[in-house]
């Protein structure tokens, strides 16, 4: 089964500031979680994609009709606490796998190394055939 | 490309009598399937362009033996070239297999340990010879990512450590029934990802086919095995019927029977009616029976319903299965009407609670019984449950014709819950 699990720029459970307020400790204690937890979870055959995405700056909103000009809103955007900070795509065996996939990431290390508490969104990817019948 | 694609079809054929060559002289079975993988990647570059060797059999086990040899080179594996060596004087000069070892390979690659998501590539790479790329592609993931999930399996089977060879007469029971198992899930695996022809992914269905076929040869007598094969080429025969021109679902009802493949049903028919005269059939051949049904029926409100019902109740006391039970409903609609159908599907809330497939049999027994509202209701409720996007454009689709009014249903006039893995 296949799952996204994904990752906004909301509030944290742990009123964790933003990075840029940690220490370069911090910083790099957290980049190499992240790269632990995607070599883990490539050695485990479960990885299908991990990406990260550029910050909400460089985001445009796009809004079209179809015929007209396309109206384009370039950031930043007040409410950016709404957008994507990044996604994994992982292929397990349970939908008990993607939660605890799911937990490591939202106790990611932040400031002193105290887990952020982000809270992590677990989404099924349509088209997995049906458990069997 | 004719020669590539005659030769990819000997390797694969070719991949398990080698494997199993390979592993009753050497032993170590994950060693030697790293070393038989290699020596078909090196037959499928050479072979097309130098020609193919005299006996390709021997020419892959003699690689993959060197490959083995040079694995065990290295100064880590020391305690195993040792007793690679130790072996070796056991090896006959020239390799002249004289097993079959396709079911013990399976047996192996099936091992009620692994859990299917393991067995399933390994099985498809050890015994059906296709390559990690070939598998990755299969099931959508990156190939490194499929690369881990084949070598984990392995180093499991590594663990097991029991002997190269079948069980017991009698004794290979359980074991049997995880190969079974193992290729079902492979069939409906492709079955359920089919959409239309795809050059660039492997046919998992096709290949499901195949290696069903090879356990059959090795146990023609075995009634079981014989009725997954059945099942599987009945199924498979209304596989050009199944997507229209969009590749959306067609439901069995709507599906053009003119496009069943008949060669595909008489063969079914055939090995079914065999398996079916060694007495109390198993679950396959209950399900190939079913299939049968459908096959054989002019029409859809032509089928055989209470047989079908009939062979559903037998199904149910054997397997609990709520699935099955859900389809038992579907039969009991067709066969006594839809009210006793919805009668049916109230008991099975407890076992299948919000699952969507419970909702959208309701949906089109609802409809069926004349409760549009409801029907809409439940049609919404089961495109909100499903994981499958073609089907999920199925069910919001009926709920909006239903929504539209009778004029819209109308266009389609085959409305009718789905039974089985349509």
């Amino acid at each position: 089964m296949r799952y996204m699990i994904l990752q906004n720029y909301g509030a944290t459970g742990s009123d964790c500031p933003p990075m840029s307020q940690w220490s370069p400790a911090d910083i790099k204690a957290h980049i190499e979680f992240q790269q632990a937890l995607n070599a883990e979870l490539l050695d485990r055959g479960e990885l299908v994609d991990a990406q990260g995405l550029a910050g909400p700056e460089q985001a445009k909103f796009v809004i079209s009709d179809g015929s007209s000009a396309p109206v384009i809103t370039d950031g930043p955007f007040p409410e950016s606490k709404e957008l994507l900070a990044g996604y994994r795509i992982v292929d397990v065996e349970s939908d008990e796998r993607a939660v605890e996939i799911a937990a490591r990431i939202s106790a990611a290390p932040g400031l002193d190394g105290r887990p952020i508490r982000q809270p992590t969104e677990v989404r099924a990817v349509m088209s997995a055939p049906d458990p069997e019948v | 490309m004719t020669g590539q694609q005659d030769t990819a079809d000997l390797l694969r054929d070719l991949a398990p009598r080698a494997l199993g060559a390979v592993v009753r002289r050497y032993g170590h079975f994950a060693d030697a399937e790293d070393a038989v993988q290699e020596a078909l990647l090196a037959a499928a570059t050479t072979w097309p362009a130098d020609g193919m060797p005299g006996n390709p059999l021997a020419w892959l086990i003699r690689v993959a033996s060197r490959k083995m040899a040079d694995q065990y080179r290295s100064d880590e594996a020391r305690r195993r070239r040792e007793e690679l060596a130790a072996s070796w004087s056991l090896v006959p000069a020239e390799p002249v297999p004289a097993h079959d070892d396709t079911l013990t390979l399976m047996l192996m690659c099936c091992h009620p340990a692994l859990s299917p998501g393991a067995a399933i590539p390994l099985t498809l790479r050890a015994v059906g010879g296709l390559t990690t790329r070939e598998i990755a592609a299969a099931f959508l993931v990156p190939e490194a990512t499929m690369a881990q999930r084949i070598s984990r399996a392995k180093a499991k089977v590594r663990g097991f450590d029991e002997p190269f060879t079948l069980p017991p007469p009698g004794g290979g029971g359980e074991r049997l029934r995880s190969v079974l198992h193992v290729l079902y899930l492979i069939f409906n695996e492709g079955y359920a990802a089919s959409d239309g022809p795809d050059l660039t992914r492997t046919d998992l269905s096709g290949e499901a086919v195949r290696l069903a076929r090879g356990v059959h040869a090795a146990l023609p007598q075995d009634a079981e095995v014989t009725g997954l094969l059945a099942l599987m080429l009945l199924t498979d025969a209304r596989r050009p019927a199944r997507t229209g021109p969009g590749g959306e679902l067609v439901p069995l009802e709507a599906q053009d029977r003119a496009r069943w493949d008949r060669q595909l049903i008489t063969e079914g028919l055939t090995l079914l009616t065999g398996a079916l005269r060694q007495g109390e059939p198993g679950e396959y051949q209950l399900l190939a029976a079913i299939a049968a049904l459908h096959d054989q029926a002019a029409s859809h409100a032509n089928t055989d319903w209470p047989r079908i019902l009939a062979l559903y109740n037998r199904l149910e006391a054997m397997t609990g299965n709520p699935m099955v039970a859900l389809n038992r409903a579907v039969a009991m609609a067709m066969a006594q009407g839809p009210d006793a159908g919805l009668a049916l599907l109230d008991g099975l809330a407890g076992q299948l609670g919000d699952h969507h497939r419970l909702h959208s049999v309701r949906a089109h027994l609802l409809e069926q019984a004349g409760d549009t509202g409801g029907a809409i209701a439940e049609f919404e409720a089961a495109a909100a449950r499903t994981t499958n996007l073609r089907e999920r454009d199925y069910l919001v689709t009926k709920a909006a014709r239903l929504a539209a009014g009778p004029r819209a249903s109308q266009l389609e006039p085959f409305d009718r819950p789905r039974c089985q893995a349509e």
